[in-house]
């Protein structure tokens, strides 16, 4: 018997579901033993019945025993799909850093939904301003939620996107039975940088020219990014995106810094308090660098970590 | 009865929707809309980010295009910091671009629309997918897999991250290519201009041929065009360009890419997170009538072919000389969509190959250090989905202070409303609701690959 999959995209920019297609050949051989039962960017499982005539009330996701979500949950109906899908499969995936911590929409999070409302249908220099949809579309909740702050997660598959290796692993893991074998180690710990100490350094700085190095030589010749003055997450990032070759985290390999898109090395960990005590320890003042809770906690703004300033007196 | 059909959610597209149609107590399609159900607000939230970031934090707008917001940004920002991108930086940037196009339309047209007709727009939804194609024509769908493959890997190889990218930075490009990258990207791009020439092949034989008159029509309206052009002699230009928006009629107003909001407005409906933009400039407001439309046109491929006056590769131009003489300029006919999507794969891929035998790409100057400052920017590409637009303004601190953006798919808005309701008076007859029916009425939203 095929292994049932449903899988779901809610707050997301379909870039995890790209990455299973990305997959390739690998997915062709795989797909003998899936069968998908939904999955909305390939197939056409409806949630109101194949006519559209069910009741609105009973959003219906079939049976699977592997189910897969990306994106975080934003407004009533990603709820609503979410804890259907968690109602119908056997086991549950967070699919990408959007699912797992939030990722980038979670950056909204650092402001209330009346900016937001306020902005986007009344103050764009295009916009003929009116007031706020609100007919028909489900209502946004107050913010945005990473999957486990509203139900329970089995499999947390970190990354913006996830490497496909991985997602692959995480499959086949479970047809197998078995645990999947996912990094749990840092960004730095799988980078091939050269790493000399810190020596003067006393701040970092924007990127605003390129680092350092000679692009004749393989990454493993150029100096850490990080002691070159530059600022890179990843001494509290998770590691993973080098796939299972390993070569070199994916923004290295275009000789630019990290930024934390797999979130914290840790599940519950914060990447903003972990990197200013990194760089604390090391002496390195980041006071002067614009946009802290923004820049980093890029990634990782759900469970509460960035919340609207408080309003101005 | 009256009573409300809700096709939720809309499949095999990129985005988030759901249809509804109302039929009224005779069966009859009485209003139709397509609602987008979401909004996520990175208008709002780069506020206060410095500027060179942004590049990375918007293409998490779109999964499938990256590439596209990674470009307009970074287009943007070069702007507002003054910045003077060297030829060779520049040269990427278009190279990595149009290299994405190609994998966006082999996507699009085998992934989620091939199924509805190589398998038949009324097949059991459970086959009617990409799955499904793989086990009825094994062979082709080995080679699409294969081939899209090959254009990621080739994006990924050389710039690192193809979902999400971050080799763009503001004032040109984080590495330079290397003789070796170039050889392999020269001979990877050969390959793919061959399966390009054999997706038309298999596609004019196989699916265009067999597009009836019904299938022409489908979702069919009657609207103006909007894409970039090429200044100089009015040809397809997906880099960059001055923006051309035809009217139905096939007249024309040519403008610069920082006027955008002197030609084009957004209107917000009560029932869509989506706004919906319309050529201001006519003054004919707004109307998504089926009879009497106002300022509405349409983006995408087929707009792109339409406006344009000519392709200056010879494979492509061929394919659009054949594609006008059957069709006419402006071609209205939605379903065509699908067959200006491959005309252009046919060009992405020789341009593809013309930008890679210039040898100066390999100079090792690509980027120029920049200076945060106050100013604007506003950086246009042409994404799969239309034509897209980032405009910045940032901060003495190079800071972003406001932003507005226009995203490809957003162009198409209201003519998918209009398609959407086309195509349901057209397929639903008497209260007679079938699965190809509302397929049908899927289908039409497809073609714009919103
Ligand atoms: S984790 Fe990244 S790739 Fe996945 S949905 Fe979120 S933004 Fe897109
Ligand atoms: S800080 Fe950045 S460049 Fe340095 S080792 Fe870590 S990931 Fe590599
Ligand atoms: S280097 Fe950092 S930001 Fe880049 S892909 Fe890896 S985890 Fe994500």
């Amino acid at each position: 018997m095929a292994l049932r999959v449903a899988e779901e995209g809610l707050s997301s920019c379909s870039g995890c579901e790209v990455a299973i297609l990305n997959l390739g050949e690998r997915l062709l051989a795989l797909a003998p033993q899936l069968d998908f039962v939904h999955m909305p960017l390939l197939m056409d499982h409806k949630y109101f019945g194949q006519l559209g005539d069910g009741d609105l009330k009973r959003l219906e996701i079939p049976q699977a025993e592997l189910g897969l979500v990306s994106g975080g949950v934003r407004n009533q109906e990603h709820l609503e799909v979410l804890q259907a899908m968690r109602a119908n499969c056997g086991t549950l995936v967070a699919l990408g850093t959007c699912a797992t911590h939030g990722g980038i929409p979670a950056l909204i999070n650092g402001l209330a939904n009346a900016e937001l409302m306020e902005r986007y249908y009344r103050g764009c220099e295009t916009n003929d301003p009116a007031p706020d949809p609100t007919e028909t579309v489900p209502p946004f909740l107050e913010r945005v939620y990473a999957l486990d702050e509203k139900v329970k997660v089995d499999i947390y598959l970190p990354g913006c996107p996830p490497h496909p290796d991985h997602i692959a692993e995480a499959v086949l893991a479970f047809l197998e039975g078995r645990e999947p074998a996912l990094p749990h180690k840092s960004v730095c710990d799988a980078c091939p940088t050269v790493r000399q100490g810190k020596g003067q350094l006393k701040s970092v700085r924007r990127f605003l020219q390129n680092a350092q190095y000679d692009p004749a030589k393989p990454i493993a010749d150029m100096r850490c990014l990080l002691e070159q003055g530059l600022l890179c997450m990843g001494p509290v990032t998770r590691a993973g995106c080098s796939g299972a070759d390993g070569e070199a985290p994916r923004c290295l390999k275009a000789r630019v810094p990290c930024r934390g898109c797999y979130g914290p090395v840790r599940q519950n960990g914060n990447q903003m308090l972990d990197m200013l005590n990194a760089l604390a320890s090391n002496g390195i003042d980041i006071k002067t660098l614009p946009d802290r809770a923004g820049g980093l906690l890029r990634f990782s703004g759900a469970h509460g970590r960035l919340r609207p300033r408080p309003a101005a007196k | 009865m009256a009573k409300t059909i809700n096709i939720q959610p809309v499949t095999r597209i990129e985005g988030h929707a759901r249809i509804s149609i109302q039929l009224d107590d005779q069966g009859r399609v009485a209003d139709s809309k397509l609602h987008i159900m979401a909004m996520r607000g990175f208008e709002k939230f780069i506020e206060g980010r410095p500027a060179e970031e942004v590049p990375r934090i918007v293409s998490r707008i779109c999964g499938i295009c990256p590439w596209m917001h990674h470009t307009a940004a970074n287009k943007a920002v070069d702007q507002c910091f003054g910045a003077q991108v060297p030829p060779a930086g520049r040269k990427l940037r278009e190279l990595m671009q149009v290299m994405a196009h190609i994998s966006d339309k082999i996507l699009h047209f085998f992934f989620l629309a091939a199924p509805d007709f190589v398998m038949g727009a009324g097949a059991d939804y459970k086959i009617r997918n990409v799955l499904g194609l793989a086990q009825a024509a094994p062979e082709l769908a080995a080679q699409v897999v294969k081939m899209r493959q090959a254009g990621q890997m080739m994006l990924e190889r050389f710039a690192g991250k193809v979902i999400h990218p971050v080799a763009m930075v503001p004032g040109g490009f984080a590495k330079p290519m290397s003789q070796k990258e170039r050889d392999e990207l020269l001979a990877g791009a050969g390959e793919q201009l061959e399966f390009a020439k054999f997706c038309m092949k298999y596609a004019k034989e196989n699916v265009f041929a067999k597009l009836d008159q019904d299938a022409l029509s489908l979702g069919r309206i009657t609207t103006g065009f909007l894409g970039l052009v090429d200044p100089a002699d009015g040809s397809l230009n997906l880099f960059d360009g001055a923006l051309r928006l035809m009217k139905p009629d096939g007249s024309y107003l040519d403008f610069n890419c920082r006027q955008y909001a002197d030609f084009l407005g957004e209107r917000v409906e009560t029932w869509s997170y989506g706004k919906f933009p319309y050529a201001r400039v006519w003054g004919e407001g707004f109307s998504m009538d089926l009879e009497a439309p106002k300022g509405i046109y349409r983006s995408n491929t087929l707009a792109r072919l339409n406006v344009c006056d000519r392709i200056n590769t010879p494979l492509a131009q061929a394919e659009l000389e054949e594609f006008r003489r059957r069709f006419g300029r402006p071609a209205q006919s939605t379903t065509l969509y699908h067959w200006a999507r491959l005309i252009e794969l046919v060009y992405a891929c020789e341009r593809v190959l013309e930008i890679l035998e210039d040898e100066t790409i390999t100079d090792p100057l690509v980027r120029n250090p920049v200076e945060p400052r106050a100013g604007r920017g506003v950086g246009c590409v042409e994404a799969p989905r239309g034509s897209l637009i980032h405009d910045y303004v940032t901060g003495d601190d190079g800071c972003i202070a406001s932003a507005n953006m226009i995203v490809g798919t957003t162009h198409n808005l209201a003519p998918m409303n209009m398609s959407v309701r086309r195509a349901a008076l057209d397929a639903i007859k008497g209260g007679q609701v079938s699965e190809e029916a509302l397929n049908q009425v899927e289908m039409a939203v497809r073609c714009y690959d919103p």
